[in-house]
């Protein structure tokens, strides 16, 4: 379990990149946001914190700028709720997508201002069902962009901790970020609850890259200071997966270490419990013992004899363990179905992770199961041993 | 094997004790279970040890079986002096040069007749095919060799003396110490084991008894009669 918790959150945050700063734009809280601007609501990160981040932080290799917006898009009569992203060539690399055909942005497009598009697979079937949506158009707004290139269906990455959101790139349609800027402007209107309501951000997210694992602490000190220093209230976020990943890693030894305790606690209960079983077995088998003795057993004779018998009591207990073990990999999601059949909701509220945990057996474990029980097996059944050789074999003898 | 050496005329002694003492401390009161007992047992050997209750007979055939230590005195068996030898060396002439028969046979119940009479030979080591032979030909010489693999439980008081008997062979031990073998018998059962004991001791075999009973010990050549744990008589029963 230990292992599967911190498999998948290694995992997650591989997949953001452990050299990657990421400064997100984020809605201040609602009344702060008032006094500063009324109807239209400016927030977030600037072009400015842009060029100021990329002036400043000299370790900087690489930095994507984004801008998203919930947009429809429209080819003809056919309409697609689609997250329109604007961003830059290397936002491709960023985010590990493939391009399935075409192409991807390029410089050019952005320094022309091009009014082009490249779709992701499931919205390029939404707008274009069977037909070859390269070369057509989609119409955003009032203006027509040229489809140059489709993109490769890629999961979901999941939420890490609060800190990112769940990010789904099915519905994307990626235009360059200057198009973006010139085309559709800062300003999103968004129907709420009656009355519309603006947001002004210039830009939703930048992604940068640092050289060196040892430069992000002091490049994210950097922009943090620049950060504060401009903006008045706390509209950005600033995630550093290097630092989930120390917190993953915390997480994963906190886990772990309960679960040693938990284990440890049940080993010393069990431990004892065949302990009991050994005193009563001797108590039981004084008369035996007696007449091993009587009969040429030395004291080590009879440790090794009840010593085996503990450990081969105990290792038992240890292969059923691992067997045990073994039938909770089909269990975990049977377990996880018949929750989700009967209380849905309760598995909504669970966080992802736990939503998702697939148990993993290390094969150390199994080895270490076996030895410990063993182990056990050896510690606990010592005492009794040493019992039953110290006895007196004329007083055993004469024991009913 | 031994089984049918026959004496020779001038018998070697196998165990001697020499001013043999043992007291037992209980709080502030000392027992003096025996007071000073030398005695000298050759090769084929059958006797009998008698005596009041509380005079010290299973004191001195504990001692005589190395399960306990003397107070003071010598223990002589096989050529050297056992009697402050430490409870690994004492486990070690056990295994080695002597054999029990008890008055409740104290066979093992989860053990078949066979690995009864093995017991002996598992603590010297021995587990070869050779060693099983022996051990079944032993239960076939006291007539159990149809019951190899019989549970003690499902043999009566006297088949079970019998692996008892065959058990304290097995070893091929210097002295057979026996405390009152026929203690849980009938009379008749009782005779029947007194004949496997006597041809057991014609056969060369030293057997040491204690037992109550005029009659069995009427089976051994000389009778050592005890009281308050000194020797009262030494000779022909
Ligand atoms: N473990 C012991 N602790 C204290 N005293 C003991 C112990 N064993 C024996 N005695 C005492 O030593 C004396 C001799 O005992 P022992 O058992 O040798 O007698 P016995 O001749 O075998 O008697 P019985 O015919 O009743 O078996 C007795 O007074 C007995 O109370
Ligand atoms: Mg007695």
């Amino acid at each position: 379990m230990g292992e599967g918790v911190s498999y998948q959150a290694q995992q997650q945050i591989k997949d953001l990149g452990a050299t990657n700063i990421i400064v997100r734009s984020v809605k201040p809280p609602e009344d702060s946001s008032r006094t500063a601007g009324g109807f239209f609501i400016p927030y977030g990160l600037l072009r400015e914190d842009y060029t100021r981040i990329l002036a400043n932080v000299p370790t900087i290799r690489n930095a994507v700028p984004m801008r998203e917006i919930r947009k429809e898009v429209r080819n003809e009569d056919r309409a697609v709720d689609a997250k329109l992203v604007g961003c830059t060539p290397d936002y491709l690399d960023l985010n590990r997508l493939r391009i399935a055909r075409g192409r991807f942005l390029e410089d050019r497009d952005l320094t022309e201002v091009a009014n082009v598009a490249v779709l992701a697979a499931h919205t390029a079937e939404q707008l274009f069902r069977h037909e070859d949506p390269i070369g057509r158009s989609v119409q955003i707004g009032t203006d027509f962009y040229v489809v140059v290139g489709l993109t490769e269906p890629r999961g979901a990455s999941a939420a890490i901790g609060g800190s990112l959101e769940a990010r789904d790139y099915d519905l994307d349609v990626y235009i360059p970020l200057d198009t973006l800027r010139w085309r559709i402007g800062d300003m999103v209107m968004t129907a709420r609850a009656g009355s519309r309501e603006g947001e002004i951000v210039e830009l939703s997210q930048i992604t940068l890259t640092v050289g060196d694992l040892d430069e992000v602490d002091e490049a994210a000190a950097i922009i943090q200071s620049l950060l504060e220093k401009y903006h008045k209230v706390r509209d950005y976020a600033i995630v550093v997966p290097k630092e989930l990943l120390r917190q993953a890693e915390m997480l994963r030894m906190l886990f772990n270490v309960l679960l040693v305790l938990i284990a440890g606690i049940s080993l010393l209960v069990g431990g004892i419990g065949i302990m009991n079983i050994m005193l009563a077995t001797v108590t039981e088998r004084t008369r035996e013992i007696g007449i091993r003795r009587a009969l040429g057993a030395t004291q080590g004779d009879i440790i090794r004899q009840f010593l085996t018998e503990t450990v081969v009591l105990s290792s038992t207990g240890g292969l059923l363990g691992v067997i045990f073990g073994f039938l909770c990999i089909p269990a975990v999601p049977m377990i996880r179905r018949l929750l989700n059949a009967f209380f849905p909701h309760v598995v909504a509220s669970l966080p992802p992770n736990l939503q998702k945990l697939e148990p993993r057996i290390a094969l150390w474990s199994i080895v270490a199961a076996f030895c410990i029980s063993v182990a056990v097996g050896m510690l606990f059944g010592l005492y009794p041993a040493r019992r039953a050789a110290q006895m007196d074999p004329i007083e055993a003898l004469r024991h009913e | 094997m031994s089984d049918t050496t026959v004496a020779s005329p001038v018998r070697r002694v196998v165990a001697r004790i020499v001013d043999l003492r043992k007291d037992y401390v209980l709080g502030k009161n000392v027992v003096h279970a025996l007071r000073g007992v030398s005695l000298e047992f050759r090769q084929g050997d059958f006797v009998a040890i008698m005596g009041a209750s509380g005079s010290g007979k299973s004191t001195l055939l504990n001692l005589l079986g190395c399960l306990d230590k003397p107070t003071s005195g010598r223990y002589i068996l096989a050529g050297q002096d056992v009697s402050q030898l430490d409870d690994y060396a004492l486990s070690k002439i056990r295994s080695r040069y002597l054999g029990f028969i008890f008055q409740s046979y104290n066979l093992i119940p989860q053990l078949s007749v066979v690995e009864n009479i093995q017991i002996p030979l598992q603590y010297q080591g021995d587990d070869s095919p050779a060693a099983l032979q022996r051990c079944v030909r032993l239960a076939k010489l006291v007539g159990l060799g149809d019951r190899l693999d019989h549970r003690p439980t499902e043999l009566s008081g006297g088949q079970q003396q019998r692996v008892a008997i065959a058990r304290s062979l097995v070893n091929n031990p210097h002295v057979i110490l026996a405390d009152e073998p026929t203690g849980n018998l009938d009379s008749a059962t009782g005779e029947e084991i007194m004949g496997l004991l006597d041809a057991l001791n014609r056969a060369g075999r030293t057997i040491i008894m204690v037992t109550h009973e005029a009659d069995i010990a009427a089976h051994a050549h000389r009778v050592v009669r005890l009281r308050d744990g000194r020797i009262e008589h030494d000779g022909t029963p």
